[in-house]
């Protein structure tokens, strides 16, 4: 399970530098959003897969799965969602300012203020 | 025996900031309470100082849980003095930003996010624990990146998109490093890692973690990897960008020195060479691009990088007057940078320009300024009686008691381009004919004076007490270069 799981998470930040290197914009933001996609997965695999019982006292202490991976890949989430959304908002309004989504348009000079 | 005392510097402005939001259009309201805010987190700083100063580190564990599973806040020394600092450097900010940020900005939410700037940055400060510091990034991060953008002009706007990409791929590259270390070591507490580490030796894996942290931590701190760094500064107003260069490119290097001095001290791969070529690299190209520009942002924001070099050399040399030569240089170049932001971009408002070629003559019109200005380049290119000197003074004799000679020559070299770049700006800027750009020049007020006078008179200040400040200074070196110290405060009190 572990390899299939390095195998999609090696797809994914493969598709995701890929995207990233692209000149549109949106592309890029695809490809952020797929590698923190792929880095989550990472997460999750690297604290070991296995299925067992919740982390509670009983009877199935013993089989218990380490829940904290899981409260990191939560807070991880909710920070792309946000940061992503926001990326998409400003590339939106760069957009409609600068007419452009081109990335090598967006290079700017250095002396204009 | 928690200490909870230490959440207030996150506590204090994040109460600050939700607050703020609630009045939107009452700016001089804003005003005061975003101050008062900020007063009160300096006056909490204080006593964390003198705490730590009498009782040793101390630490909160958030909820009760003991380490290695809860959440540690940690107070050292050296994070204790970065809080204060934060503090003092945030309220000369954020007077100078009264009178130069404009209402527009103010209506928009300017002061709240400067509050959840200071949130994340004293977070980071303070936190014990290494997803932990990853969100407190984040919230520093997510401000700064309002922040940049605030005002929507067309350079804000295209530079905003570079700073967000670099730091998205920084903080993913942060969490698969973080993700590697659970994997491997099955803990996140920064002293448990510590001891861990310790205990197993630090082979082939973690070498590779090692330097993935050293990757994302320099793309924060603008070590070697600064490309993104001159051109996302100049874009937002002077005094956004004196908070940024005071407080973002040091959190990033504090982190650097965290992770290495605590975390991966026992190297097996040459982690301070790595270091010495970062920071050999990092100052001789900051300094190709101070000498190159005559944009008085362009000039600045280089020195940014040069400094972040100069403390590198400190963490590549890492004895003990290397790493009390940062504490002292870091303290220093907050407060002087802050300085050198706030004097540019009082410069640019009074010549209603950023180019060299088209100022001259300020001296006339503003003489205190230019005396300002000029001991701000001192301080920062380490002449005494200034507070650079002592810093830059106490590293050099680190680095040449470590033998790394060629070091101390780049570091050397690096401060005379420093200077020669500071005075350039002061010689043509004030000196020579008055040029007029525009018919009526904008007068400027003594008041918007303040915040420099403030920070001048700390600068010589911390300079002529240099004595006095190293007492405290050498308390927080003792405990980076023996972080037994560290872990025994947080593991202590199971």
């Amino acid at each position: 399970m572990e390899l299939y799981m390095s195998l999609s998470i090696g797809v994914l930040f493969a598709v995701g530098v890929y995207l990233i290197l692209t000149r549109s914009l949106l592309r890029i933001i695809l490809g952020t959003s797929l590698l923190t996609h792929g880095v989550h997965l990472l997460l999750l695999t690297m604290s070991r897969l296995k299925t067992g019982a919740a982390p509670l006292l009983g009877e199935k202490a013993a089989a218990y799965v380490d829940p904290l991976p899981q409260a990191l890949i939560l807070t991880s989430i909710v920070i792309s969602f946000g940061v992503t959304s926001f990326f998409f908002v400003l590339a939106y309004k760069a957009y409609q300012k600068l007419g452009t989504d081109d990335m090598e348009q967006l290079r700017g000079q250095d002396d204009e203020q | 025996m928690s200490n909870n005392l230490l959440v207030l510097p996150l506590l204090i402005p994040l109460c600050t900031a939700v607050i703020l939001l609630f009045m939107k259009n009452r700016i001089i309201l804003q005003r005061w309470v975003s101050m008062i805010g900020i007063l009160l987190g300096a006056v909490v700083s204080c006593c964390l100082v003198m705490q730590v100063r009498s009782e040793g580190a101390q630490v909160l564990h958030m909820g009760g849980w003991l380490p290695p599973y809860g959440i540690a806040f940690v107070a050292d020394m050296f994070a204790a003095l970065l809080t204060l600092t934060t503090a003092i450097v945030a309220a000369c900010c954020l007077l100078y930003s009264f009178g130069s940020i404009r209402e527009e900005r103010e209506r928009h939410y300017y002061y709240p996010f400067f509050q959840f700037l200071l949130v994340g940055v004293n977070g980071s400060f303070l936190t014990g624990d290494l997803f932990n510091l990853f969100v407190c990034f984040e919230v520093m991060l997510i401000s700064s990146y309002a922040l940049i953008v605030l005002g929507g002009t067309q350079r804000q706007l295209r530079e905003t998109l570079k700073y967000i990409l670099i730091n998205i791929l920084s903080s993913t590259l942060f969490v698969a490093a973080v993700a590697y270390v659970y994997g491997v070591v099955g803990t996140l507490n920064m002293a448990d890692l510590s001891l861990k580490i310790a205990e197993a030796g630090q082979g082939t894996i973690l070498t590779v973690i090692a330097l993935l942290f050293m990757i994302v931590f320099s793309l924060k701190a603008g070590l070697f990897l600064f490309f993104w760094l001159p051109g996302s500064y100049s874009a937002p107003p002077a005094a956004i960008t004196a908070l940024f260069a005071a407080l973002l490119t040091k959190v990033g290097l504090y982190a650097l020195i965290r992770t290495f001095t605590l975390i991966f001290h026992t190297d097996q791969i040459d982690v301070h060479n790595w270091f010495q070529w970062m920071a050999i690299a990092t100052m001789l190209l900051g300094a190709f691009g101070a000498v190159a520009y005559d944009d008085i942002r362009r000039i600045m924001n280089y020195n940014v990088v040069i400094s972040v070099g100069f403390l590198a050399m400190g963490l590549a040399v890492s004895s003990k007057d290397a790493l009390d030569g940062v504490v002292f240089y870091l303290i220093h170049d907050m407060l002087a940078k802050a300085l050198l932001f706030i004097l540019g971009g009082l410069i640019v408002q009074a010549s209603g320009t950023s180019s060299l070629k088209q100022m001259g003559g300020l001296i006339r019109s503003y003489p205190l300024m230019g005396g300002l200005f000029f001991i701000t380049g001192l301080a920062i290119a380490g002449i005494p009686p200034f507070s650079g000197f002592p810093g830059k003074f106490l590293l050099l004799r680190g680095s040449l008691g470590e033998e790394y000679y060629g070091l101390s020559a780049v570091a050397l070299a690096s401060s005379l381009i420093v200077l020669y770049s500071l005075i350039r700006i002061f010689a043509s800027a004030f000196w020579g004919e008055r040029t007029e750009i525009r018919e009526q020049p904008p007068v400027i007020p003594n008041k918007s004076l303040m915040p420099a006078i403030a920070l001048s008179v700390l600068v010589i200040g911390v300079g002529f007490g240099s004595e006095y400040v190293y007492g405290w200074v050498s308390m927080a070196g003792d405990i980076l270069v023996q972080p037994a110290d560290y872990i025994d405060a947080i593991l202590r009190s199971r």
